[in-house]
């Protein structure tokens, strides 16, 4: 049986501006995206001390998946073995990995080291939240709304996941974007179908 | 669509051999691949110990066909796929969808590393020819293209892990009825700059590490590549040889508890193993073998055994780290430790977990510390647990 | 000494990116892992970092790590001890 899976919230982070579910929640002009990150994170009065230690491909995926939990999702209606994420980017963690080899001459930086896996940023989403489900981070060179959706259906139809958080986090120096998408079986008021036609109007 | 996933070839190149015979062959004479470093050129030379394959560039060269100024990740990774995809014997690929899922960690980074030496003393200098390579996926594809594979190329790198979730989303795409052969595992060569950044968590060991030992000091860095053939029910039939090994079950599940360390019950690695099982529809009892991630690091040891315990008491099967011959490969160790599986079935044989000495006080099994032969081993567990929490076990059982 | 201990806190935030912590946050006595400042198991490598970088001290022994790290007052009281061997 095919199931007919919803998105029941996204979150888009593109050019200094944050949307959830569409609207624009908060906007900040700074050529550098560390001051956007950190002034967002202010912005949504979030508390997490670890966000200060995270690289920025973290911080932007974390974000992103705080602002697209915080209004809709019950968490308890899952055993945290059943919520997943499945993200995809274009260059990995090359960002932190040139910061990290620029240490290496001197003293390389252990907290640096830390963030030269891309899945990092799953694993500060799992942290956070206790997710223990299905996760994967695969490296596309653009973004690819077929393969998400062709991918987190498998993982539902198979009921090996009955939450799933999927989408993109790209971050590379001034460069960055996430687009992340919460999907479950049940609609809500607010929620899209989970088709390829949707998936890519959110990413734009 | 096709229930079970049989695996049709195997290919392998690890510090302790270039090929599938040569590894088999230090594996049951134990014969550690371990040495003083002797082709990385680090600061680190006399202080780490590290499990390099036994070939330079050039060799690797005239063995696969690809130039020696690419990525040494990538002539590992065609040397065992190639291997891999001969030992299969597929005759005809005119009509198959055929894919290739590769893992790796470090990319194109043993070359990166030569460019941006002398790039940082002048920045007119340095070939850029070394750093095209540089991105992970990039690999995957120098390879597919000497594989000749078009219909689907892609690259998963979850850390450790890597390679076992190379191997299991291989599966999905033939059970889903998008491919008819898939060759996934993955590789990873060493670099420096794998080697400086494990020196800063400081988890390698000084001398050969012991895994599961009650005194392991950490880990010893190792590379190489490990593939296997995946087939539908199809393919299968029309291969002169009936593959006898099938893919029964797979899982992954996230630790949710650091970013690099385990959490100290292993419950990610339990999820994981749990998880297979329920999958193969196998219970505890019926695994012969475990493969085990076992990087010999405090850390993982500790996790692994307790969530071994917690899953199996008080019925331990057989089990081993093949680390302490290859080293860890990181995102090659799923792929090496997949065809270790698989011929530890046909053979009827398990590895010994080398330089065993005392057990872990908090565990009440003791890894098998001899080779042992003439076994009927039908079903093996293959554990992989990476950073970001990221752990994962394969079943390979005899059909 | 409390010249030393101020320098350690402000070392200690600005290694360890801890952007709301001050250092008046930082009680001398108060422990600097799990159940006080919280820090992990990547923090205490980042310390070790920070006593080669500012106190050329070398801490070659991880397991040492959990005695010299226990405290601030423990540390500064390691840095006192192993400048004045040399």
């Amino acid at each position: 049986m095919i199931l007919d899976l919803n998105i029941t919230s996204s979150c888009l982070i593109k050019k200094d501006s944050v949307y959830l579910n569409g609207k624009k929640l908060f906007s900040y002009l700074d050529t550098a995206s560390t001051n956007f990150l950190l002034s967002a994170y202010r912005f949504f009065e979030m508390n997490y001390p670890k966000f200060y230690k995270m690289d920025n491909l973290c911080k932007l995926g974390w974000l992103a998946s705080e602002i697209l939990l915080k209004e809709s999702f019950v968490k308890d209606k899952y055993v945290p073995e059943e919520i997943g994420v499945v993200l995809l980017n274009k260059n990995s963690s090359l960002n932190t990995d040139l910061k990290f080899y620029q240490t290496i001459n001197e003293i390389p930086s252990p907290s640096l080291f830390v963030y030269t896996l891309p899945n990092i940023v799953i694993g500060e989403i799992c942290i956070r939240n206790n997710f223990k489900g299905e996760t994967a981070f695969f490296i596309f060179k653009k973004f690819n709304s077929e393969f998400i959706q062709q991918y987190v259906n498998n993982l539902f139809n198979n009921n090996i996941l009955q939450a799933c958080i999927c989408g993109w986090v790209e971050f590379m120096d001034d460069d960055y974007k996430a687009v992340l998408l919460l999907i479950e079986k049940d609609k809500s008021s607010i929620s899209k179908p989970f088709t390829i036609f949707n998936i890519n109007k959110m990413y734009h | 669509m096709s229930e079970t996933i049989f695996v049709a070839g195997t290919g392998v190149i690890s510090a302790i051999g270039n090929n599938i015979s040569e590894c088999l062959d230090a594996l049951k004479n134990s014969r550690t691949g371990i040495k003083h470093m002797q082709r990385l050129d680090s600061v680190h030379k006399n202080k780490f110990p590290v499990a390099e394959v036994n070939l330079d560039n050039e060799s690797l060269e005239s063995l696969t066909g690809l130039s020696s100024l690419k990525s040494r990740t990538a002539l590992l990774s065609l040397v065992a796929a190639k291997e891999a995809l001969y030992n299969a014997g597929i005759e005809n690929f005119d009509n198959l969808r055929t894919g290739f899922v590769s893992a790796n960690s470090v990319g194109g980074m043993d070359k990166s590393e030569f460019f941006f030496t002398e790039y940082f003393k002048n920045n007119q200098k340095g070939r850029l020819c070394n750093v095209v390579n540089h991105e992970c996926g990039s690999i995957t594809e120098l390879v597919a293209y000497q594989l000749g594979i078009k219909d689907y190329v892609t690259t998963i790198s979850t850390a450790c892990s890597s390679s076992a979730n190379a191997i299991f989303f291989g599966a999905r795409l033939i059970k889903n009825n998008i491919l008819d052969v898939v060759i996934a595992g993955g590789a990873d060569s060493l670099t420096k700059f794998t080697l400086n950044g494990f020196n800063t968590l400081m988890i390698l060991d000084e001398q050969f590490c012991q895994p599961f030992d009650e005194n392991r000091r950490g880990l010893n860095l190792g590379e190489g590549a490990g593939y296997v053939v995946l087939v539908s029910e199809k393919v299968a039939n029309t291969l002169n040889k009936s593959p006898f090994i099938k893919l029964s079950g797979y899982c992954n599940a996230n630790d949710a508890y650091h970013q690099t360390a385990s959490s100290p019950d292993g419950n990610g690695s339990f999820l994981a193993m749990s998880g297979a099982l329920k999958k193969s529809g196998l219970k505890p009892e019926d695994i012969n073998y475990i493969n085990l991630h076992g990087t010999g690091t405090q850390n993982n040891d500790i996790a692994e055994g307790s969530a071994i315990k917690r899953l199996f008491s008080p019925i331990y099967p057989k089990m081993s780290s093949t680390k302490a011959f290859t080293g860890h490969t990181l995102g090659a160790s799923g792929g090496i430790e997949a065809v270790f599986s698989i011929l530890a079935i046909q053979e009827g044989i398990v590895y010994p977990n080398l330089r065993l000495q005392t057990q872990m006080k908090e565990l009440p099994f003791l890894p098998e510390p001899n080779f042992l032969q003439n076994l009927n081993i039908k079903h093996v567990l293959s554990n992989s647990f990476g950073f970001g929490g990221n752990c994962s076990s394969l079943i390979f059982s005899k059909i | 000494m409390d010249n030393l201990l101020l320098e350690l806190k402000k070392q200690i935030i600005a290694q360890l990116n801890l952007q709301d912590i001050k250092p008046e946050d930082i009680s001398d006595d108060l422990p600097l892992f799990a159940e006080g400042l919280g820090l992990d198991s990547i923090d205490a490598l980042e310390l070790i970092v920070l006593l080669q970088q500012y106190y050329k001290i070398k801490l070659t022994n991880a397991d040492d790590g959990p005695k010299v790290f226990r405290t601030v007052k423990t540390m500064a009281e390691y840095i006192e001890n192993h400048q004045t061997d040399k």
